[in-house]
């Protein structure tokens, strides 16, 4: 054993012979990993030299699923990637069917998908900024997140009737239009969150063990955000200004006024502030869609057969009557062109695309998920190297790794 | 989702007049070119360096198999972006047995390594020069790649693959 031990950390991570480096298994079951994934460190004391991220534990073959479900019955299986926002999941998907079936949603129903969207933002957030806040030791911070998080759930079971995995969208349209009890739940949502921002502004912002534990921790510089593929928060607390709602408006988001929040430190505190400042930007957007939000009908009309018709024109029309009965039939089904297409959106987590083959039949010939946690957690090995063990848990925390998305 | 073209005309013509054997298409305003296999690299370097593509979205592949039409069997998809001018463009590369290996992009983009790692683990597509081409998601004892399209959704049981431990022996 050598007296002195190697000082840069580029020697230590070639140096498997030395026996003061000692490993450690952090995982699969962690309460700091939230979900099951393992990472196996190799540690000088307790600074963390090297960690070998080893995921896979969640992997259920949701994609060789979503090459046997129909391009309704998928939405339930995306629901489960990303738990904490199964909204945008949904509203991921079915968008990318229908840019692959070349369908024009209804007005009504691309504002209502941006409101979703922009709630399960706020949902992901609270939840990503409470668990990081809990981690370094703010459990009162994470009750004051948590609670909000459960007005968001009544919203969205008043929505759809169902509080975690919603499944709303539907191709063309949605399952139910938002009924007026909805708007009145979120605007007393809106009116009731930024207060509690304010608290936990007023709880973590300036508080000195969290700044001290999450400052200069896990710097993400901007070249290795964009070499990396990060996106979402991650990148843009690094200073990258992508933004799919910007950049590629979808949806409703180039008529509404909003503000990308961007900073450049890259740390773990900066990635905090850039989620505490989209939730209030987020608000922003939801109260602006809930004030334009159009009248009209949420699905695609019954011509393009795709939408279920309603009740009313499917026992008085015969358009209605046919076009149920299509639908509803197993050998018959939408027009799917022999193509293929990806479509991606601002999810909370970062860019969310699908890349759906089409095959001519209503199931998709490979429904590829392109997974933000995934490509994020590549980045943590960079990240931690050369922190310390108990910062293994700050960046996990701001990094945001769901690992039902990360093994799908 | 917008229709309208997301990448200057520019892009392609210059693409074009650099490499030959590219093959344009659009659909739904999304520009694709396939490329030929010997030539992914050096396009993917030309898009990084000169034509600012410096974002990878990501590295996919399909499994034509059973596809109407196809030729070829295995697509390799590279999902590139600007970060700049937020030009998108799909690349394609065909792969065909026996030999599925291309060149691996990580060198242009650190970000390509779990990506590749993952469609190594579900297609068996070797990227040559790859660091660390280990499988991801499934146990390092697997033998299948179940995301082609010749392995069935249901009832090919592979657990005896695992190896067995016994506490007495260990």
């Amino acid at each position: 054993m050598p007296l002195h031990p190697a000082s840069t950390l580029d020697e230590l991570v070639h140096a498997d012979d030395h026996e003061y480096l000692w490993t450690l298994n952090f995982g699969p079951q962690h309460p700091a990993t939230h979900t099951t994934l393992r990472l196996v460190l190799k540690l000088e004391g307790e600074r963390v030299v090297d960690a070998l991220p080893d995921i896979g534990y969640l992997h259920s073959g949701f994609e060789k699923i979503g090459e046997s479900l129909n391009y309704n019955q998928y939405v339930t299986v995306t629901d489960r990637m990303n738990y904490i926002s199964p909204l945008a999941n949904n509203v991921a998907w079915h968008g990318a069917v229908e840019k692959l079936l070349g369908l024009e949603i209804t007005p009504r129903c691309k504002y209502i998908r941006t409101i979703i969207a922009e709630l399960s933002r706020i949902s992901d957030h609270l939840l990503c900024n409470g668990a990081a806040g809990l981690d370094v030791g703010a459990f009162t911070f994470f009750l004051y997140a948590f609670n909000q998080r459960e007005v968001l759930y009544d919203i969205f079971e008043t929505l759809c009737g169902a509080r975690f995995t919603n499944s709303y969208t539907r191709v063309g349209g949605l399952m139910y239009d938002m009924t007026p009890l909805v708007i009145e739940k979120i605007r007393a949502f809106l009116k009731n969150l930024p207060a509690t921002l304010d608290d936990m502004d007023r709880l973590l912002n300036r508080n000195r063990i969290f700044v001290d534990r999450t400052k200069g921790v896990g710097v993400l510089t901007r070249a290795q955000a964009v070499s990396s593929s990060a996106s979402g928060p991650i990148a843009r607390a690094s200073g990258v200004t992508r933004d799919l709602r910007k950049d590629d408006p979808y949806l409703a988001y180039a008529e509404l006024d909003f503000n990308v929040c961007c900073a450049t430190a890259g740390d773990s505190y900066t990635r905090y502030l850039v989620r505490m400042a989209e939730m209030r930007e987020s608000l922003r957007i939801v109260a602006q869609a809930l004030d334009k939000l159009p009248d009209g009908p949420v699905n695609v009309p019954i011509r393009e057969r795709t939408a279920l018709p309603d009740k009313r024109s499917v026992y008085s029309t015969i358009e209605g009557t046919i076009s149920h009965f299509e639908l509803t039939m197993a050998n018959r089904g939408f027009d799917v062109p022999n193509e293929e297409a990806y479509a991606a959106i601002e999810a909370p987590n970062g860019e969310l695309g699908f890349y759906i083959v089409g095959d001519g039949s209503d199931v998709a010939y490979r429904a590829r998920c392109r997974p933000p946690s995934f490509i994020h957690f590549a980045l943590f090995p960079q990240l931690i190297r050369g922190h310390t063990l108990s910062d293994i848990v700050a960046v996990l925390g701001s990094l945001n790794i769901i690992a039902a998305e990360l093994d799908r | 989702m917008g229709c309208e073209p997301l990448i200057d005309p520019h892009t392609i013509a210059t693409l074009n007049s650099a490499f030959a054997g590219l093959k344009t298409s659009e659909f739904r305003g999304e520009a694709r070119v396939i490329v030929p296999r010997e030539l992914i690299y050096p396009v993917l370097t030309a898009l990084r360096d000169k034509l600012a593509f410096d974002f990878l979205s990501d590295i996919t592949c399909v499994d034509y198999l059973n596809y109407r039409g196809a030729e070829d069997r295995f697509g390799l998809v590279y999902l590139l972006a600007s970060t700049g001018t937020n030009e998108r463009l799909n690349l394609r590369v065909f792969l065909n047995e026996p030999d599925l290996s291309v060149r691996s992009a990580v060198p242009l983009w650190e970000g390509a390594n779990w990506m590749e790692r993952e469609v190594w683990d579900m297609f068996g597509i070797r990227f040559e020069g790859h660091p660390d081409l280990r499988r991801i998601l499934l146990p390092d004892e697997f033998t299948a790649f179940p995301l082609r399209k010749d392995y069935p959704l249901q009832g090919r049981g592979e657990r005896h693959n695992f190896p067995v431990l016994h506490r007495a022996t260990s």
